[in-house]
């Protein structure tokens, strides 16, 4: 076992292949030389802005948009008539729903998008949209969604025909029921908790923003966006635009961070290519910071009923029955026939007997969304569930929560493991890795600590989460996004001198792809990564995938990339047998270089084969010339990663503000290509959580205005709010990917918020009785718990 | 209205809206794209840039308060081919990923070092608290700044 502490300095190291190789991509970072979305300029270009709805639910009566037409640097202002007449009033989203593009009958969340102005400097149509007036008719909006099914509910979505209630989507079941139910009338201790996972926000530093580029006179549309799937869009815009998908190009430049929030299609970016199909020229528009927060992608939102049983000192079963609430569209991200995305992995890491879930979806006044914010589909919540309803089983035992852990893991004999909800886990070894992070942590230590603090007042609590995350969707046969598997390209070309190409559908938001899949090609056909470019984010050059979210990229398409690299290596070998006067098999490699079995000296490098491949001397029978090579990888299955995770956090007893002293992550991801990313990864994920868990909130007050509609109210961790992270590794490989890696990106935003939310009741448990609190737990939120008058987070 | 600015060691004049904000200015009028915008209230420090030598968030700063003062960006980190020690330790210490706060937290951690060359953690973690960076968790940035530390000294004394 190895334990990553402080980075060391690896000025050094250069590795041809796996290990610590510094960032190609720093280079222009560093210089402040990134190309972000807003930082392109096209001759000619005008500037969009968006009117958005004061209220949750109102009627439209009339948009007057005559005096922001007569301001001088206005073109055009666009509304859903105009929109009508193009067809784009409504557009998909990704859950087989329909969005507004532009609100023409009603407004159905505070910030929906209601007119856009085109103007020749963002400061005008800025300056134009409040000259628009709107009359509305105030309507009751729908904010809490457990009262979105009530009888006397207003009916949200009266666009849809047939839609008579809020029911946005069906109770969905996995598990046992049955089953379930025997468990439970077996077992000796019965827990049951109301868990919420309140509504929160990626909120990437960089907003969403686009520039639409239509030329009238080829009929080719241009497309600037910072999004994580610009194959996908680009399907998406051919459908809803009527356009020919061969003539729309969409180019992701440099992205300020992603999260999920740039999984979607917005109505702004409709608006905008509408607004270029209009005038002709580039449109450039980009969200402000409330937009953002107010309108885009939200996350979670999951309102959970829950019981947990145990039979010997064994977990042995769980049910959960949820509301989720999707908003006014149903935007939800997730694979089409999962549509409370992977939830049922909500048994977790444990050998249960059997288990059950319900979700229905409802429609209410808030924004769309329900992206995965750093997580695979609904796998964030699952573990904040199932590690919530561990805790509070261990409460009602008195037993040591990872104890219980260890009582109920799936043993690491028992891979391939079938869950009861239906997954099938690739590999484990769940203990050891809960003992790795003990020992950093010195567990015992800590409790004799926390017993003396104890004994003094003070409030010292110690929190455990351990979660399987299943990512890297996924296989064609289970799962596709509007139809389309999701599958994902790689194309290697090796030229004449050695230097290769290697062009891929992920599309990096700062994880660091242009280094780490060099890496890949670097391990497998042993030539330098710094010889390997990374071409991705432009849909002209790049092979047809689904992009970067859940985790996919090292999953999917860093298996592609080593695929592809192997069938180089495979046509290198034919090629090199030509050279070497000598049958194929009688080959064999070291990296970088084919040689005669049994006579070393005889062996053709890569970049000599290369040579030969593109020049005039023969070529094996029937083979092409050239070395390159493409494929499209499906995955025969998600990967599994997991971590073992403990918080220590203080509680002031007088401010009940939460500080989080220590944070002991390990992880297990397999096989790691720059442990220096995957490091990285990590710390990025764990802020994240610590945001969700004590910070970050999206709420709304009774009229469905939003409470958190900047950073001064949204509020996201600081360097001072973070500790200096402990992190630990052990090494798993995956059974079924081709360099044995799982993917890591958002292990640490799904294990970490439990582990938090459990040290803060560990510590206040004893002193106050507190046994449940729901996130973020904000001082006031604390102290009201302390006061044993805890608030649900709406 | 009329302003005179010395961006990076270059004065220029110009006529500018009197509500410009500095970072349009910065971005729009002279084209200097590395100072980034992220929020709209002061609180993420993705446009930081200094000003007679200290941070200013240049989202909340109007140009015409600039008016003949001295405004330093990230693209004058580099000079003459050389890299800022804070540059470097960013490299170094894989203490960006996006790259998106990245301007605004060289600039912020720039302004720290003249100040105070030897900074603890937890001072670097104070001076940097004004900038939100959704990526890194800080940890490595503030190993960046130290090790950025390091090196200016261990230069000085060879010097």
């Amino acid at each position: 076992m190895a334990i990553a502490e402080n980075l060391p300095s690896t000025t050094t190291e250069r590795p041809i292949g796996f290990g610590r190789l510094k960032r190609k991509e720093d280079a222009r970072f560093i210089r402040g030389a990134g190309t972000y979305l807003d930082d392109i300029k096209l001759p000619g270009m005008v500037y969009g802005a968006v009117l958005r709805s004061p209220y949750a639910h109102a009627r439209i009566l009339s948009i007057d948009t005559s005096a922001a037409l007569a301001h001088p640097n206005v073109a055009a202002v666009v509304t859903a008539k105009d929109l009508e007449t193009l067809g784009l009033a409504w557009m998909p989203t990704i859950s087989y729903d329909t969005q507004a593009v532009l609100a023409g009958d009603k407004v159905r969340f505070q910030g929906q998008e209601v007119a856009f102005v085109i103007a020749t400097d963002e400061y005008s149509a800025n300056d134009a949209l409040a000259l628009i007036d709107v009359e509305y008719d105030p309507l009751p909006p729908v904010v809490n969604a457990r009262k979105a099914l009530d009888e006397d509910a207003p009916l949200i979505r009266d666009d849809k025909s047939g839609q008579r209630d809020n029911l946005a989507s069906p109770t969905w079941e996995a598990g046992d029921e049955a089953a379930t139910d025997a468990a439970f009338a077996e077992a000796d201790t019965v827990v049951a908790r109301d868990i919420i996972y309140p509504r929160c926000h990626p909120a990437p530093l960089e907003t969403c923003g686009i520039i639409a580029d239509f030329n009238p006179q080829t009929g080719q549309l241009d497309i600037y966006n910072g999004n994580q799937a610009p194959h996908a869009h680009r399907t998406v815009y051919a459908h809803v635009a009527g356009l020919a998908e061969h003539m729309i190009r969409i180019r992701c430049q440099d992205i300020g961070g992603g999260f999920g929030n740039k999984v979607p299609v917005y109505p702004g970016y409709v608006c905008a290519i509408a607004g270029s199909i209009v005038a002709g020229v580039p449109v450039k528009w980009v969200e402000n910071r409330s937009e953002n927060l107010m309108s885009t992608g939200f996350a979670r939102d999951y309102i959970m009923k829950s019981e947990i049983c145990a039979k010997d000192g064994k977990i042995t079963g769980l049910r959960v029955d949820v509301i989720a609430d999707h908003g006014a569209f149903d935007s939800t991200a997730q694979p089409t026939k999962f549509p409370a995305g992977f939830f049922h992995i909500v048994c977790g890491s444990y050998d249960l007997q059997a288990s059950h879930v319900k979700v229905k979806a409802v429609y209410t006044n808030k924004a769309p969304g329900g992206v995965a914010y750093r997580c695979s589909f609904r796998i964030t919540e699952a573990v904040y569930l199932v590690e919530r309803m561990v805790d509070a089983l261990a409460l009602e035992m008195q037993v040591d929560p990872i104890d219980l852990r260890m009582n109920s893991f799936i043993g690491s004999d028992q891979f391939p493991y079938e869950t009861t909800t239906g997954w099938t886990y690739d590999s484990g070894d769940y203990a050891k890795t809960m003992c790795v992070a003990m020992e950093i942590a010195d567990y015992a230590g800590l409790r004799r600590e926390q017993a003396e603090k104890r004994a003094r007042g003070e409030l010292m609590g110690i929190g455990v989460s351990f979660f399987t995350e299943g990512v890297g969707a996924g296989p064609r046969k289970h799962m596709d996004i509007l139809g389309l598997s999701m599958n994902d390209g790689a194309d290697l070309r090796v030229h004449p001198s050695g230097k290769a190409v290697v062009s891929i559908s992920a599309q990096t938001q700062g994880q660091g792809h242009e280094t780490t899949f060099a890496q890949i090609v670097a391990e497998e056909l042993g030539i330098p990564p710094e010889d390997v470019e990374v071409r991705h984010g432009d849909t002209d050059k790049s092979p047809y995938g689904l992009g970067t979210y859940g985790s996919r990229s090292t999953p999917v398409s860093g298996a592609a990339v080593a695929v592809v690299s192997r069938k180089v290596r495979d046509k290198a070998r034919a090629i090199a047998a030509t050279m070497l006067e000598t049958r194929p098999e009688d080959l064999a490699w070291e990296k970088g270089r084919w040689f005669v079995k049994g006579d070393p000296e005889q062996g053709a490098l890569i970049e000599d084969i290369a040579e030969r491949a593109y020049s005039g001397e023969a070529m094996p029978a029937g083979m092409e010339g050239g070395l390159d090579a493409q494929v499209i990888y499906d995955p025969p299955n998600l990967t599994y990663p997991y971590g073992a995770y403990i918080a220590v956090v203080d509680v002031d007893p007088d401010t009940a503000h939460v500080t989080v002293r220590r944070f002991i992550a390990v992880d297990d991801c397999g096989v790691r290509i720059n442990p220096m990313v995957v490091d990285g990864q990590i710390h990025g994920g764990l802020a994240e959580g610590i945001g969700i868990a004590l910070m970050e909130l999206i709420s709304f007050d009774e009229e469905g205005n939003c409470l958190n509609s900047s950073f001064m109210d949204y509020l996201i961790p600081t360097a001072l709010e973070c500790p200096d992270f402990e992190l630990g590794e052990t090494v798993t490989p995956c059974p079924h990917h081709p360099i044995g890696a799982k993917g890591i990106g958002e292990s640490p935003n799904v294990g970490s918020p439990p582990a938090i939310v459990n040290a803060v009741i560990d510590a206040l448990y004893e002193s106050h009785g507190v046994d449940h609190i729901d996130m973020p737990c904000t001082p006031a939120r604390v102290w009201a718990a302390m006061q044993g008058r805890p608030q649900p987070p709406q | 209205m009329n302003v005179t600015i010395t961006v990076n060691g270059r004065e220029a004049s110009h006529e500018i809206e009197p509500r410009l904000l500095l970072v349009h200015y910065l971005r729009e009028t002279l084209d200097l794209t590395g100072t980034h915008w992220g929020c709209d209230t002061s609180n993420c420090g993705a446009c930081v840039v200094l000003m007679d030598g200290q941070p200013v968030k240049s989202c909340t700063i109007l140009a015409a308060m600039c008016d003949g003062h001295e405004i330093r960006t990230v693209e004058d980190l580099e000079r003459d081919g050389k890299l800022d020690p804070v540059q470097e330790g960013f490299h170094e210490r894989h203490a960006l990923q996006c790259g998106f706060c990245t301007p605004g937290m060289q600039m912020t951690a720039r302004a720290l070092l003249d100040e105070n060359p030897d900074p603890t953690e937890h001072e670097i973690r104070t001076a940097i608290s004004g900038a939100i960076c959704r990526c890194t968790g800080y940890k490595n940035i503030v190993s960046a700044v130290r090790w950025a530390a390091e090196h200016e000294a261990a230069t000085k004394q060879g010097a």
